[in-house]
């Protein structure tokens, strides 16, 4: 489905074949106007969500019976706290389903009426972490999300904090790709924020962390068995990295694979990505062989030429440090988000300008630009304002 | 729904092989379902005890066994001709009465236009021991040649008699020689309808005077097997494992219970190994999208079910269950008793070819092994009318499915039937002469399917 099909192609109550100017279903008569009004009525952000909805996670999606939430095609799940803590504590037992709103869910998560899948934690997933904020979703084409991020606000050892953001994409060609993106994103952060209060330097603790984090995808690989054997691929889990910690006037980021960071100063001077990634497209490019253009229009473009897990053979992290002389935001994002907006000027225009103040609504913009561009995979941002050249820089 | 916790049914599991990747707009999902049962401690007759049947604190006898069994033997004119059917029939009979476990309740009938009762009579059951078996095999002689085939008459009996027992297992045991011919079609058809869920059986047709057909019906609609038994000779060893795998048999009237979404049509039901047997039009209803299909009784024993289910379609992305599999025991009130395993077929839309085009080695290997089955009755049906080129092309097509599937039992089969120039292309020659009983035989057996090599760490 594309982006100009949020519209409601089929009922939501029946699934009956609806055309886009019938007022109600032909099968059973549900009122089409108030269920298909909301999609038509946000088409930036994405997901229904608000720019002013407060990010304060809820328990339960919003109420099944409500048409102003009910959109068939894009319904998420309300916005909740991606701590994967709290991951699984939804119960959907006696849940009413949001595809038909006519049965149950069952203990699977599928309705016992028409079948659908639920929208699932990780569908769509907020977070927001001191002045850091990050939102994933599944996108418009992929039946799950295997995205994931991770926020943390580390102390260093004079006290002052230290922003974290880790973004990661499973390898869809390999198994399990969610499950490898959520280890190698936690446990990055984890190591991140274990090392920097130490007084490690960032950028070590940054090559650390990502080393960390591809044991963790490694670890993957060894596990259930079963849970393989039935996989149509029997690649070990995979997946990409970006990081970026800010820190005490510095910024540093890390990366293995083709997700990237842009830096945005707030003045919108001089816009720049800050990774190269280990892809094809960028290896021809490196090499000579292409030209940038003709690199990307290329089918073998986001074929990966690096990554965390079990088949990767030589890791290569890559770690930056910078020192921006003017504030700024760093936007830490998958593929699914810099296919919408590759070059660093297109990622300055759709970021908002109050960026550093709203990190949570500019991430929901960015996301919902994505959306808007067909959403054709997930997509993840984070949000990571830096605040401008340490007091006394002179010393660093 | 209760969960049986008998210590002796065995314990049931599910596995789903399916491609479950459809592209934007296709709506129809395919899956193998492998159904396994195991645990439920298989025993065999005293002739085997201490055999394979591996569970010790379950010897044979200790427990009183939960099963009827009735032996039907036709006892019409032409076993007599030759005399060595009788004779085989006979000592068939007695085989499987030697491999009845201590405690199971059994009878002989013996079949002609009407039914009788050889053993032990007065519409009773036996029950199993050392002096019964005895005196069972002592009236083994009054199974003498002379009348007619009523098969009918012969079901209609053993039904009766095994009604009057309290037990699981029921199970029946019938052996041919010739056509039904002293009763309607219909008359057959009914007694099968009347018998259908209340005891499951087993037939046989012995010499190459029986109709394929007829035999095939009986046991497809009492949910047992068919096979043919050319050589009289041969009859006692079939008839012993026949009764073996009936000894076997923890759990009766178990069904294949389908839920589908809303919306979806249930294009098919198919058991395709060990044999392939058209469930769909056996549904019946089991609450709100729900239907269960007949498998009959099960021991330990695994067997592979074809689902083909058309579900709306659903946009890119999305997810949906298509169908939901379970093992049941239906109760005689409406409802029933969860034999504990599901699986669960899905259906995920998305624009990645690669993954939607795919077909998975499961649904590929049966969906040839049913196409096998179907050429050869094709194939054996244009040979009788005469057909040449429509009997070559089909039985051709049967040749190379069963090469490509490495249907090596039905291969053989076929080369009785037809010469193969070459088997890769399809290529064949009728046989201008063919043995009657080849002919029968691979007629009897063309629903007889093979796995796909799989899991090979387990084996």
């Amino acid at each position: 489905m594309t982006a100009d099909q949020h519209r409601l192609s089929v009922c939501p109550g029946c699934t009956e074949p609806v055309e886009p100017a019938d007022l109600f279903c032909g099968a059973c008569g549900l009122d089409l106007s108030a269920a298909a009004a909301p999609a038509a009525d946000t088409p930036t952000v994405a997901l229904q969500t608000r720019d002013d909805t407060p990010s304060a996670p809820s328990a339960v999606p919003p109420p099944a019976a409500d048409p102003g939430t009910d959109s068939f095609t894009l319904q998420p799940p309300a916005p909740r706290s991606a701590d994967p803590r709290e991951a699984g504590a939804a119960a959907p037992g006696g849940q009413a389903c949001v595809a038909c709103r006519a049965g149950r869910v069952d203990g699977d998560g599928y309705c016992e009426n028409c079948g659908h899948a639920q929208p699932r934690e990780r569908d769509h997933m907020e977070q927001e972490s001191g002045p850091v904020a990050a939102v994933s979703d599944r996108g418009l084409r992929h039946h799950r999300n295997e995205d994931a991020f991770a926020l943390a606000v580390a102390t260093l050892p004079d006290g002052t904090p230290a922003s974290v953001a880790v973004v990661c994409d499973g390898v869809s060609s390999a198994t399990r790709p969610d499950e490898a993106s959520a280890a190698a994103s936690r446990t990055a952060a984890d190591t991140l924020c274990e090392a920097l209060p130490r007084g490690t330097h960032p950028q070590t603790a940054m090559h650390e962390a990502i080393l960390a984090a591809a044991r963790a995808v490694d670890a993957l690989a060894g596990e259930p068995a079963e849970a393989r054997e039935h996989a149509v691929q029997q690649n070990a889990p995979a997946c990409t990295l970006v990081s970026t910690v800010v820190a005490d006037g510095l910024l540093v980021v890390g990366w293995v694979g083709d997700s990237r960071a842009y830096w945005v100063p707030d003045d919108r001077s001089a816009p720049a990505r800050l990774t190269e990634d280990d892809s094809w497209a960028a290896q021809m490019v490196a090499a000579g062989l292409m030209s940038e253009a003709q690199a990307y229009a290329d089918e073998r473009a986001h074929a990966i030429t690096g990554w965390l897990g079990a088949d990767s053979y030589e890791l290569d992290p890559h770690t930056v440090s910078f020192k921006p002389d003017r504030p700024g935001v760093v936007v830490v994002c998958t593929d699914g988000l810099w296919n919408y907006a590759e070059a660093a000027e297109q990622m300055a225009e759709v970021l908002p300008a109050d960026a550093a103040t709203r990190p949570l609504h500019s991430a929901r913009v960015l996301v919902g630009h994505a959306l808007d561009g067909g959403g054709h995979d997930n997509v993840t941002v984070a949000v990571v304002p830096f605040p401008g050249p340490a007091k006394g820089a002179g010393s660093g | 729904m209760a969960i049986l916790s008998k210590p002796d049914v065995p314990r049931f599991s599910v596995d789903v092989y399916q491609n479950e990747y459809l592209p934007e707009g296709a709506g129809e999902v395919n899956a193998v379902v492998t159904v396994t049962a195991s645990g439920g401690g298989t025993l065999k007759g005293p002739a085997f005890a201490g055999g394979h049947g591996g569970h010790g604190e379950r010897g044979g006898g200790d427990r009183a066994p939960d099963a009827a069994v009735v032996i039907m033997v036709d006892c019409s004119g032409s076993m007599d001709y030759p005399p060595a059917k009788m004779r085989g029939a006979r000592e068939a009979t007695a085989a499987a009465v030697d491999t009845l476990r201590d405690g199971v309740r059994f009878a002989v009938v013996g079949g002609t236009h009407v039914a009788r009762e050889i053993y032990p009579g007065e519409g009773r059951l036996a029950v199993a021991g050392p002096d019964t078996r005895e005196q069972a095999k002592q009236a083994l002689r009054r199974l003498t040649a002379g009348g007619g085939t009523a098969i009918g008459t012969w079901l209609r009996l053993a039904d009766h008699l095994l009604s009057t027992a309290d037990v699981t297992i029921r199970h029946g045991i019938l052996l041919t020689d010739g056509r039904n011919e002293h009763e309607t079609p219909e008359a057959l058809t009914s007694a099968l309808e009347h018998c259908a869920g209340r005891f499951t059986c087993d037939a046989r047709g012995v010499g190459t005077d029986w109709e394929v057909k007829e035999v095939t019906a009986i046991a497809s609609a009492l949910l047992g097997t068919a096979d043919i038994v050319a050589d009289p000779q041969n009859l006692a060893a079939d008839f012993t494992s026949v009764m073996e795998t009936a000894m076997g048999k923890g759990v009766a009237d178990v069904a294949l219970r389908l839920w589908t979404p809303a919306g979806a049509r249930l294009r098919f039901v198919k058991q395709v190994a060990p044999s392939v047997e058209d469930l769909t039009d056996r549904r019946s209803e089991a609450g709100p999208r729900a239907g269960d299909y007949p498998t009959g009784s099960w021991g330990d024993e695994s067997r592979d079910y074809h689902v083909c289910v058309e579900v709306p379609p659903a946009g890119i992305g999305r997810e949906m269950l298509a169908a939901r599999v379970s093992l049941v025991v239906p109760r005689p009130d409406g409802g029933a008793d969860s034999l504990g395993a599901q699986g669960l077929v899905r259906a995920v839309w998305t624009d990645d070819l690669a993954a939607s085009t795919s077909i998975d080695p499961q649904v590929a290997h049966y969906t040839g092994q049913a196409e096998l089955a179907e050429a050869i009755r094709q194939g054996l049906e244009a040979r009788k009318a005469g057909d040449a080129d429509a009997a070559t092309a089909k039985l051709g097509r049967a040749v190379q499915l069963a090469g490509l599937s490495g249907n090596a039992d039905t291969a053989k089969l076929l080369s009785k039937v037809v010469d193969v120039v070459d088997e890769a292309a399809g290529t064949v020659r009728l046989k201008t002469k063919v043995a009657e009983a080849d002919e029968m035989t691979l007629e009897t057996r063309s629903t007889k399917t093979v796995r796909v090599k799989r899991r090979p760490h387990e084996s």
